[in-house]
């Protein structure tokens, strides 16, 4: 039976994109307590001028995004008990990405990558036409369903090496994107996203490290989604098609 | 760093040197006992057109493997530019091709 | 040491492969100058290939040959992995890729000493 605490450490990072360094929080621990809670009693209790994000707090928006004990994840979704390091734990920002404040990053380039990786349908049926029926024993339908409920909480992005090293890199959110759409037969915009994930920044940097599946919150695949890609664009490519 | 075509370069040369380097391991292993001699080598290699062929194979698709493996790793690490990275590739090919290729005549022509 | 984010063992398969890759390639030029040598001067490649008798030599070629195992069949699986529909076992294929490389290593080694 581990001893009960009364109080946890927070070191958590405060400053901007010009630089910052870490406060420390003493914090009363309660039952079943989340880093997300402990972040808003912080900000609540001892200094309102903590910036940090969250909306839904119940691991379904992926708002809470932070980096604690060097690890991306959820907040909402991370309890202080399971993560505590001799009564500490230590809460950054998530990295590769711009901070904008304290615990906030600046999302812009995740999110524009994903257009940039044409990770958006492209719908072929008109309005008057009769709706394409696709069966969920489809297997291009079970593929495009692995990568589905992808919430864009970068926390993946945080994650990788080569997001890290390349800043051309689409990143794993936005292949994995890109590879349900190319996997919907009711999108007819595979030329140019086929194109789109091969180019610089493509799906062919990618190492298969697997940062991106080992630390997705809803049990992703991008390192999957990508080896799909790889293969999609080969082929294109020998074909001529890009 | 890489487009697509250079991307499928290296996977081709990799798929080609793989049955080449099994054979590679599998001669190391068999001719590592007793020890090595210039004369056992060459009695192995020389005249022969296999070797030939299996060497030349080699040094070819490693020339181009080893050029944009370090390239990938070169930019990762330090981030330069195309330019300057395209002129690292290039340069790493073609000394490996004719470093490789001399060691190729040397045990199978010479 | 290891960031925690990265300690995980596709992470260490990754980091294996690129510095073995590295390795080897930096090791080749020299392979290749000593294998020229065959053609300008054989009395040099044979007293460089009894230099490599010595044992610490030995163990040297012992760690490049498991490189140069690892990072084939390191690769292979990549080729797997990239080519061939999705495998969930990837740890189990790297664990196998990097054991069977030692053992193929350790097969040199004991029949070099």
């Amino acid at each position: 039976m581990p001893q009960k605490i009364s109080t946890i450490t927070a070191r958590v990072w405060r400053g901007d994109s010009s630089g910052g360094r870490y406060e420390q929080y003493e914090v009363p621990a309660k039952d079943s307590q989340t880093v997300l809670d402990v972040v808003t009693w912080i900000q609540r209790k001892i200094d309102p001028n903590l910036t940090y994000r969250f909306s839904c707090r119940v691991g379904m928006c992926g708002s809470c995004a932070m980096t604690v004990n060097g690890k991306p994840r959820w907040t909402c979704r991370t309890h202080v008990e399971k993560v505590l390091e001799d009564g500490a734990i230590t809460i950054d920002p998530l990295r590769n990405l711009p901070v904008v404040k304290d615990l906030a990053c600046d999302l812009t380039e995740f999110f524009s990558k994903w257009i940039k990786a044409e990770g958006r349908f492209v719908p072929k049926a008109r309005r008057n036409d009769p709706i394409q029926i696709i069966s969920p024993r489809d297997k291009r339908r079970q593929e495009a369903n692995t990568g589905i409920e992808c919430i864009n909480c970068a926390v993946c992005y945080a994650a990788c090496d080569v997001v890290e090293n390349n800043e051309d890199y689409l990143g794993p959110a936005a292949l994995n994107r890109a590879w349900t759409l190319v996997n919907d037969v009711r999108d007819g915009g595979n030329k140019e996203r086929l194109r789109a994930v091969s180019g610089i920044g493509g799906c062919q940097n990618c190492h298969s490290q697997q940062g991106c599946t080992s630390h997705c919150p809803n049990t992703l695949n991008p390192t999957r989604s990508i080896a799909g890609l790889k293969r999609a664009a080969f082929s294109a490519a020998l074909k001529g098609e890009i | 760093m890489l487009g697509i075509r250079l991307y499928m370069a290296q996977r081709i040369s990799a798929m080609l040197i793989a049955p080449l380097m099994l054979v590679h391991l599998g001669v190391m292993v068999y001719a590592i006992q007793g020890g090595l001699s210039a004369a056992e080598i060459l009695g192995r290699t020389q005249g022969s057109l296999m070797w030939g062929l299996n060497y030349g194979l080699f040094v070819l698709a490693v020339s181009v493997h080893a050029a944009i493996g370090l390239r990938v790793v070169i930019y990762e690490t330090f981030g330069l530019t195309k330019k300057s990275l395209d002129v690292f590739t290039v340069v790493i090919a073609v000394v490996l091709l004719v470093m490789g290729g001399r060691a190729m005549y040397a045990v199978v022509l010479s | 040491m290891i960031k925690p984010h990265r300690n995980q063992p596709l992470w260490y398969a990754y980091i294996l492969h690129r510095f073995s890759g590295v390795l080897l390639a930096v090791f080749l030029p020299f392979h290749f100058y000593v294998l020229g040598l065959a053609l300008s001067n054989t009395e040099r490649l044979d007293s460089l290939l009894n230099w490599t008798e010595q044992p610490l030599v030995k163990f040297a070629e012992f760690v490049l040959v498991f490189l140069l195992a690892a990072h084939l069949f390191g690769g292979l699986r990549l080729l797997v992995l990239e080519f061939l529909p999705w495998r969930p076992i990837q740890k189990t294929l790297a664990a196998t890729a990097a054991g069977v490389a030692f053992f193929l290593a350790l097969a040199f080694l004991l029949r070099a000493i």
